[in-house]
């Protein structure tokens, strides 16, 4: 059944979400990467790469694990790629098996975030008494985030929202606040969400506004946390055990794509059209459609953002993603769920984590081990995640036939 | 007019003879940035011409600001207007900044604000959008 060119998820894991005051991120990342070990029975001398992802950090965050982990000369990747960031160093890894250059590799992300507050805006005020000066791209006299629309990330993806609902009307407040509400009573299932209280559509929609529509439960809540795995060709694990073969995730579409020139994209971040580009060549990657999913993870960093990824993942036809949600599709008992885990609203969002942990969820239940959320018969999901700027990574994964 | 002098708050904001902006137009694929450029992102070309951006447009997106960075003025309306086929970033100005006042599609033009002098005494001038 497996190739040499297959591409498998041998052992994955990831930490609990929320804060961990005592433990720093080579803890975390440490933690992560020995439970992926573990899970996918193997140790650090068979690894034959690292590639590592911590956007936060002081640098060279593979090296800083090697240390405390095992230092055995492998080629160590240290990735950045915003949010996509731990996709990213998966890819990265699942490039150097396909590549057959080695045939085993470990992907790893941390992120410490507990605290951090607002993301993406700023910029240096001018001093008193000083003179105008020109500085950067536009030529500003001072910082243009909040003078010049936001660079703030709530802010940002409240307008992705907006923009959906300009373009084909029904999305609204309370739409995206029943989007929230959905992913907050997903999580009361996830013992490794940072939160996993139910939310009432009231309770959020009456919450602190941060960005209108976005009020603080219908954001991504910064916090610590680190997902890892363990990813192997299909030549080698014919030569593992029959319980390894059986519990190994077959990935079968593993896609990053940054964001093609459109109109407008250099105004307000295009987050649609390199996802539809990714997803449409993970499907035909994978040779699935998106009606063959069992379930779906995606970037809900906002939940503004949830709404556009059910049209650009083509969980609904072109602009019904108000009436695929309205439909109760996306809950967990619906024909398509999304945010099993309690999504990156109630789960968190440790930044370099997420591209990694969003798989570690889809690999619980197509290997049947989600506990209480355990979608029934799950054999096929999807796994999405978007980095502002952009990046997209998409995976497709499905259960061992062994 | 002020007797003040004044300059735009960014490059792309002209206010002779009076205030519009100034996109980089690609001469090849037609493409406009408001940025300084190196290529254009749609087809590579180095080639730029300046073209005038109409003043009038809509609002095709927008979110109300309630939490920002340190010496921003909160809450504001930061939005994309579509100016004749041309995406803008702009605050909207010189209106109320709540779901009341503000809506998908709103008919909106350019205005202009002083956001500040400098130890010379010249004020920048910076644009917003205002409800037409």
């Amino acid at each position: 059944m497996s190739r040499s060119d297959d591409i498998w998820i041998l052992g994955i894991h990831m930490t609990k979400f929320g804060k961990h005051p005592n433990l720093d991120v080579v803890d975390l990342g440490a933690e992560a990467i020995h439970g992926a070990l573990a899970d996918a029975g193997v140790t650090m001398a068979d690894m034959g790469i690292i590639a590592a992802g911590n956007l936060l950090g002081s640098g060279s965050i593979a090296q800083q694990l090697q240390k405390q982990v095992g230092q055995t000369g492998i080629p160590a990747y240290n990735v950045s790629n915003a949010c996509a960031t731990g996709a990213t160093a998966l890819r990265t890894v699942i490039m150097a098996v396909k590549a057959g250059e080695v045939d085993m590799g470990l992907a790893v992300g941390v992120e410490k975030l507990a605290g951090a507050g607002l993301l993406g805006a700023g910029g240096k005020a001018k001093a008193d008494n000083d003179e105008w000066a020109r500085n950067g791209r536009f030529g500003a006299v001072g910082p243009v985030d909040g003078r010049i629309g936001t660079e703030s990330m709530p802010g940002v993806f409240a307008q992705i929202g907006m923009e959906y609902g300009h373009k084909y009307g029904g999305a609204d407040f309370e739409l995206f606040a029943k989007i929230s509400e959905k992913n907050h009573s997903h999580s009361t299932l996830n013992p490794l969400a940072a939160y996993n209280k139910a939310m009432s559509l009231e309770q959020i929609m009456n919450d602190v506004m941060i960005a209108y529509p976005n009020t603080r439960p219908m954001c991504s809540a910064n916090c610590d946390g680190a997902a890892a795995a363990v990813v192997i060709n299909g030549e080698k694990l014919k030569t593992l055990s029959l319980e390894q073969q059986r519990r190994a995730v077959k990935v079968s579409a593993s896609i990053l794509t940054s964001d093609p020139w459109q109109e407008a994209c250099q105004v307000l971040p295009d987050v649609n059209t390199l996802t539809r580009n990714a997803a449409h060549q993970a499907y035909e990657q994978a040779g699935v459609g998106p009606q063959d999913l069992n379930l779906v993870e995606l970037h809900d960093c906002f939940a503004t953002a949830e709404l556009v990824h059910y049209d650009n993942l083509m969980l609904c036809e072109e602009g019904g993603a108000v009436d695929f949600f309205e439909s109760g599709a996306p809950y967990r008992d619906g024909k398509m769920p999304v945010n099993v885990s309690g999504g990156l609203q109630s789960k968190g969002h440790p930044i370099s984590a997420t591209g990694i942990a969003n798989i570690w969820e889809v690999c619980q239940h197509v290997r049947g081990e989600a506990g209480d959320r355990q979608i029934e018969g799950a054999k096929v999901g999807l796994a999405h995640v978007i980095g502002l700027a952009s990046a997209c990574g998409i995976h497709i994964l499905e259960r061992s036939a062994a | 007019m002020s007797t003040a002098t004044q300059i735009p708050f960014v490059e792309y904001l002209k206010l002779e003879p009076t205030p519009h902006l100034v996109a980089n137009e690609c001469t090849s694929c037609g493409a406009r940035f408001f940025d300084r450029r190196n290529a254009c992102a749609g087809c590579f070309n180095t080639e730029f011409t300046p073209v005038d951006i109409p003043t009038e447009g809509v609002v095709r997106s927008f979110s109300i600001i309630t939490f920002a960075a340190p010496g921003v003025d909160v809450p504001f309306v930061a939005a994309v207007i579509d100016c004749g086929g041309t995406s803008v970033r702009a605050n909207i100005i010189n209106c109320p900044p709540d779901p009341e006042h503000v809506s998908l599609g709103m008919s909106v033009r350019l205005a202009t604000t002083v956001v500040g002098i400098d130890s010379a005494g010249v004020e920048a001038v910076n644009y917003g959008f205002e409800p037409a």
